[in-house]
């Protein structure tokens, strides 16, 4: 039984203007010990799916259908008082920004104290001695004496490792990590990447893993979510996903990021812009956008199927029976701005959706 | 695009193939970071300033782009508003075209070369004034110089920009809020471009987008210089970005230009050891399940910089001179370093640096 599983999962704003659908038919799964890593652009509705397993959407927003299981047991829905409990507990959780997940009027041995007197059953004497060794564990120096400091006195590096002690502290079995390196320099990324990865694999620990930094992914995760306006595109092994892309959306994705290792004329990038919330198209969300599209697209809304090897994508390039259809309405010329065949990496990628159709 | 091999300002006699678009001469830049008068009063300290870009010396060949990268506080968006006359420099100087900015006396004097040197900044939601309508904020450098008095021009002229930055000239009428963070990008470029300028500063101008659109952008970038044969200077953190879009590549730590020269061998053969790191550090997605070498350590404190190399805390070279006297820029072949471990050859090229020191070790 994986440790957290998420079926159908449907998130709604209620506005003046009608109900807004964020969500729609998220499923998923993470097995103990893994890393799923979540990518998607901003609006995909990443934060959100980890906002909702760890139960805290902000109002209006609202689990309006599917269920979230940890261990086999439903916490959607679960009262404010028993979600707090597996809160910490259960689940920890790793945010953007160290500075607002730490309370300013509180030393960080404090707050590490709490939480795991909170959730630990240990006295005050043992979650002092357990706050100072986790201190060292994350790499912060000195870390006898940096325990009664509080977090102004941390640079950003330091203040994130604090807030990933914070989080792994109750000994949790998941923690949702959400762009925990977004707001750090370059080499301070490495070092944090490097830290939660060590100290999980360590604690057997599995992560859900949000960002929109495709390489952040490729060095951490074992399996990676693509999501797009609010639904799951591809799910699958991360070098798969990676080097063998079977969503458009997904190739369109890794063809747009430039690369260290060779450098292209023109990167390829997909046209046009995420649909918002209140005008997501019909049938396939991705088909305005899509060089591929046909009838089928614009009408019927793809599910997740399996896509070749192990991964799994929300595309009828994919369907058993969309073969004949593909030569009926044969796929519109690529614009101008899609991925070209002779690009390296995008062109491998597409030749690859391509055959599957075939 | 041309690898022409600009002559750097710091051997400013060599006597260069073109002469450079801009130029920067020891370039300085001080804040006072103080503390209010009766605190420092108080408590009996004296005034305390922060270098934020210390003797930065580069010259940009027409047509090409530099970039400049380093991590947050190493003072490359302070050099990209000295290059505009944002700020105005502590010391050095800045030439564009042959004159030097801050000689000029006259505003006019001034207006006639700030018109050939724009800026796009990092964040649109921020640049772009919320209760103007398109049309307006790309007409004002049009308006502002002078450019065209007559208002159909002016309104042809606005036309044809955003149509050359892949939006409708109807878009013009809406204002900021309506457009997504790509397109509003794309409208600071209009308005960047809306003086017909030689010289485009860029600062971080995809650090806020999503990487698709970040795609879009780039390609964009790069389709307008090549239409109009634009110079940048590129302002980045993002390593694999710089190498998509730069012809030559100067690394900044701590306000200081570490490593400068053409992109591709830089790329190639990083021989700073702090370039080096920064390389190893960067994720890749070729790199699947690489146990990577973190970088040890953090920026210090520029108020208080160490002595010597100022990033001899994080190397693994550093050695006793390291500590004590600071390295200047020496020619490596087509490279400019600042490192006395490279100048000894304490390290042979290529071979794999030694574990950096754990962090705060």
């Amino acid at each position: 039984m994986p440790l957290l599983e998420v079926q159908e999962l449907r998130v709604e704003f209620p506005t003046r203007r009608g109900v807004l659908t964020a969500l729609d038919g998220v499923s998923f799964a993470i097995e103990a010990g893994e890393v799923l890593g979540v990518v998607g652009e901003s609006g995909a509705g990443k934060s959100l799916t980890g906002a909702a397993v760890i139960g805290l959407l902000e109002p209006p927003g609202r689990v309006a259908g599917g269920q979230i299981l940890l261990d086999g047991r439903r916490i959607d829905g679960l009262p404010y008082e028993q979600m707090r409990r597996i809160r910490g507990r259960e689940i920890g959780a790793i945010f953007q920004d160290p500075l607002t997940t730490l309370n300013p009027l509180y030393t960080v041995g404090q707050q590490l104290a709490e939480t795991m007197l909170t959730h630990l059953p240990v006295n005050p004497a043992e979650a002092r001695r357990r706050a100072i060794r986790w201190l060292e564990d994350v790499g912060i120096p000195g870390a006898a004496q940096r325990i009664d400091a509080y977090p102004h006195e941390f640079s950003g590096g330091m203040r994130q490792r604090v807030v990933i002690a914070l989080a792994l502290c109750a000994e949790p079995r998941l923690v949702i990590a959400d762009e925990p390196t977004t707001a750090l320099d370059v080499s301070i990324q490495a070092q944090i990447i490097t830290l939660l990865k060590g100290l999980c694999r360590e604690h057997g620990t599995a992560i859900m893993l949000i960002t929109h930094d495709m390489g952040v992914i490729a060095e951490t995760a074992d399996r990676v979510a693509v999501m797009y306006a609010g639904r799951i595109a591809e799910i699958g092994p991360v070098r798969d996903v990676i080097k063998h892309a079977r969503h458009p959306y997904t190739v369109g994705l890794m063809g747009s990021i430039p690369s260290l290792s060779a450098r292209v004329e023109r990167l390829a990038q997909i046209d046009g812009a995420m649909p918002r919330l209140a005008a997501i198209p019909p049938g396939c969300a991705f088909h305005p956008r899509c060089g591929h599209a046909f009838a089928r697209c614009k009408s019927e809304r793809p599910e997740l199927m399996d896509a070749g090897g192990s991964s799994r994508a929300a595309c009828w390039l994919h369907a058993a029976d969309s073969a004949s259809a593909m030569v009926a309405g044969a796929p519109r010329e690529a614009r101008p701005g899609d991925a070209r065949p002779g690009d390296a990496r995008p062109g491998a990628a597409r030749q690859g959706v391509a055959d599957d159709a075939r | 695009m041309t690898h022409a091999e600009a002559p750097t300002a710091a051997s400013p006699t060599a006597s260069p193939p073109a002469p450079p678009l801009a130029e920067a001469i020891g370039l300085r830049r001080d804040f006072d970071v103080s503390r209010p008068l009766l605190a420092r009063l108080v408590a009996g300290e004296g005034r305390r300033r922060l270098r934020a870009v210390d003797e930065v010396s580069f010259a940009i060949a027409r047509g090409e782009t530099l970039a400049l990268v380093g991590e947050s506080g190493c003072g490359k968006s302070t050099v990209a508003k000295l290059m505009v006359g944002l700020y105005p420099p502590t010391g050095g100087r800045i030439r564009f075209d042959g004159a030097e900015l801050g000689a000029l006396a006259s505003r006019r004097a001034q207006a006639a070369y700030r018109r050939r040197l724009q800026m796009i900044f990092q964040d649109p939601y921020a640049s772009l004034n919320p209760r103007w309508r398109v049309r307006d904020i790309i007409a004002e450098p049009i308006r502002a110089f002078g450019l065209l008095p007559d208002r159909a021009a002016q309104r042809a002229r606005v036309a044809e920009l955003l149509t050359q930055v892949g939006l409708a000239p109807a878009d013009g009428e809406k204002y900021p809020h309506e457009f997504s963070g790509g397109q509003r990008q794309r409208i600071s470029i209009a308005r960047a471009l809306a003086s017909a300028p030689e010289f485009l500063v860029c600062d971080e101008p995809t650090s806020a987008l999503d990487v698709s659109v970040q795609a879009q952008i780039l390609n964009l970038m790069k389709e307008l210089q090549r239409q109009f044969g634009l110079t940048y200077l590129f302002i980045s953190h993002n390593l694999a970005v710089v190498r998509h879009m730069a012809d030559r590549l100067g690394v900044m730590y701590l306000g200081r230009i570490v490593e400068i020269g053409p992109a591709e061998t830089v790329f190639a053969t990083p021989r700073h050891p702090y370039t080096r790191l920064l390389l190893e550090a960067l994720p890749d997605l070729e790199m699947t399940g690489r146990a990577r070498t973190p970088v040890g350590g953090e920026v210090p404190n520029p108020i208080d910089p160490p002595p010597g190399c100022t990033f001899h805390p994080r190397c693994p070279l550093a050695n006793a001179r390291c500590r004590a006297e600071r390295p200047e820029l020496a020619r490596h072949g087509t490279v400019e370093v600042a490192c006395h471990a490279v100048e000894e050859g304490r390290l042979a090229e290529g071979a794999a640096l030694p574990v950096a020191p754990a962090a705060g070790a």
